[in-house]
């Protein structure tokens, strides 16, 4: 028997759902089969903390006396640079910024202490940071210089606005060369000495929902500790990626933009990050409500770790020179026994992506629900999914005319 | 000349030995403690700053090792901020001495900072900056 969103809601407000994590959903299944589970169970939760290059924050800083307009000027917070191609008071900071005077690689590998995603760490943190602008001045906005300190909770509005988060599916990162060398995968020891991957596999969000039936534009969803939305697809939605029958994509397929009040936000779960060699980044907790409307969406969510495939890729040579081609296909129950077998070589793996932390946020997401605290939301547009055709396609470089 | 920095582990029936004051005496060694605690059961650990002529220095190096204190090079020393970690594991693989160990059923990554030969390599490794250089 199918169920509605709505229909849950009024469970949740009356504290009746039943709600448990995309773990516990497993044994559930395995125990009682799905029919069963379906109808017991309202909502599945998932969860992720990962490092997300493409995540950053806006906010209005409020009218300085005099005016000043930054758009179109200089502006920094904490000295990294900030975006300001906007009206006079709001700016964009994003994860991977770096201070003008960080050396970044030229000291290799550099160790990239402070960027974009730590500023706005201190930030949620309720840190004092400093902003510092140059403008060229206007009639309207005469200043032409500001250094002030700010603070979250002076400013008019603070968005988390990631265009790419909670990738469904990563690479497996090995190194190939006889070098040691540094990625956005982490540092990768030479001859395969480590076999790096970024998941939490079956807590994963979109890999809970693998074909998007439930999860879409307007879901309400954890982040950062606060509650935010789906808004889009992510950049590089990459529906077509060839699937096993479960559905789950066998390499890196859909990725979602997200959007939540900063100011709900804790930086336990927005965590400045920094990646050897290769720059900063923010770590941001997700988490995804999944509501158990039918047999195929419940089914969808029993998926576990030894159904869920990745490829191995070298990021010595094959990723850098954007070659295709896999060194091989494992499942993240391998990767999580802490060796995978490749090239016929037995190599130790780590994860980027905290499953303790994926498993602390299905719980915290499993109580706001269960308390009533947080209802689910009808998405009012579903992401491009496997059979639309809809991919990622690489840069067409054309030469200029000079 | 020589100035070096090196960390003395003790068994505990050392621990209460004027050993110190013995590489002072009759080695002519210099030394500036930067850290020392005693483990009830695991004996002492004594980080020093250990400076004298190269000959004494060999040779005072050569009585803690007769004695049974265990020498390292201490190129520093390292500590996990708990706060900080998200038990992630990258670290795991990368480490040389096997300090880091995944719990298979929480999934949390252990530190054993007594396997730890600080060498540094987690240090900038973690991406949360999570492992410390101390004194
Ligand atoms: S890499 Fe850092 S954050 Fe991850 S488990 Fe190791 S110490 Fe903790
Ligand atoms: S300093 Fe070296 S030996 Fe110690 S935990 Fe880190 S990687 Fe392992």
């Amino acid at each position: 028997m199918a169920k509605t969103i709505k229909e849950i809601n009024e469970k949740i407000k009356k504290g009746e759902a039943v709600v448990v994590t995309a773990e516990e959903i497993i044994d559930i299944v395995e125990k009682q089969g799905v029919k069963k589970a379906a109808q017991k169970v309202d909502v599945v939760t998932t969860g992720t903390f990962g490092p997300m290059c493409s995540s950053g924050a806006y906010f209005n800083i409020g009218h300085a006396k005099p005016k000043i307009k930054l758009g179109g000027g200089r502006a920094y917070l904490n000295d990294v640079p900030v975006y300001a191609g906007f009206a006079a008071v709001d700016v964009y900071i994003g994860a991977t910024a770096l201070p003008d005077d960080d050396p970044r690689n030229k000291v290799f590998p550099g160790e990239f202490r402070y960027g974009g995603g730590h500023a706005i760490e201190d930030l949620v943190a309720g840190k004092d940071l400093k902003l510092a602008a140059t403008a060229y001045g206007t009639d309207c906005y005469p200043r032409k210089e500001l250094e002030t300190l700010i603070n979250i909770k002076d400013l008019n509005e603070a968005v988390l606005f990631n265009p790419r988060n909670s990738y469904q599916n990563y690479n497996v990162a090995v190194n190939l060369s006889d070098r040691v060398i540094y990625t956005y995968m982490g540092t990768l020891k030479p001859n395969l000495g480590n076999a790096n991957y970024c998941s939490a596999g079956q807590l994963s969000p979109l890999l809970n929902d693998p074909c998007y039936k439930s999860i879409g534009i307007g879901t309400r969803i954890f982040l950062g500790g606060g509650v935010g939305y789906v808004v889009w697809q992510g950049t590089q939605h990459n529906p077509s990626v060839p699937r096993k029958e479960n559905g789950t994509p066998c390499a890196p397929a859909g990725a979602l933009a997200v959007l939540g009040d900063l100011k709900q936000m804790r930086p336990e779960w927005l965590a400045g990050t920094s990646m050897q060699g290769y720059g900063t980044t923010l770590t941001v907790g997700i988490g995804i409500p999944i509501p158990i409307l039918n047999e195929e969406i419940c089914q969808y969510t029993a998926v576990k770790d030894d159904d869920i495939y990745t490829q191995i890729v070298d990021y010595s040579e094959a990723y850098p020179q954007g070659k295709k081609g896999s060194l091989g296909e494992v499942d993240y129950a391998q990767l999580k026994s802490g060796k995978i077998v490749t090239q016929g070589k037995e190599v130790p793996t780590g994860n980027l992506s905290s499953y303790p932390k994926a498993v602390e946020i299905a719980n915290i997401l499993k109580e706001w629900i269960k308390k009533g605290d947080f209802l689910l939301s009808e998405p009012v547009a579903y992401l491009p999914g496997p059979d639309t055709g809809y991919t990622f396609n690489p840069l067409k470089e054309r030469p200029v005319q000079k | 000349m020589i100035t070096k920095r090196i960390v003395l582990h003790f068994p505990h029936r050392l621990a209460d030995q004027p050993i110190v004051y013995k590489l002072v005496k009759d080695y002519d060694l210099e030394f500036n403690i930067l850290k020392a605690y005693i483990a009830p059961e695991k004996g002492g650990l004594l980080v020093l700053e250990l400076s004298g002529e190269d000959k004494n220095y060999e040779q005072g190096i050569q009585y803690l090792k007769r004695i049974g204190v265990k020498v390292q090079a201490l190129s520093q020393d390292i500590i996990r901020n708990d706060r900080r970690c998200s038990h992630c594991s990258v670290c795991v693989p990368i480490c040389p001495a096997g300090a880091f160990l995944v719990e298979p059923l929480t999934r949390e990554v252990h530190f054993d900072d007594s396997k730890c030969i600080a060498c540094g390599v987690c240090v900038k490794a973690c991406p949360l900056r999570a492992m410390e250089v101390r004194f």
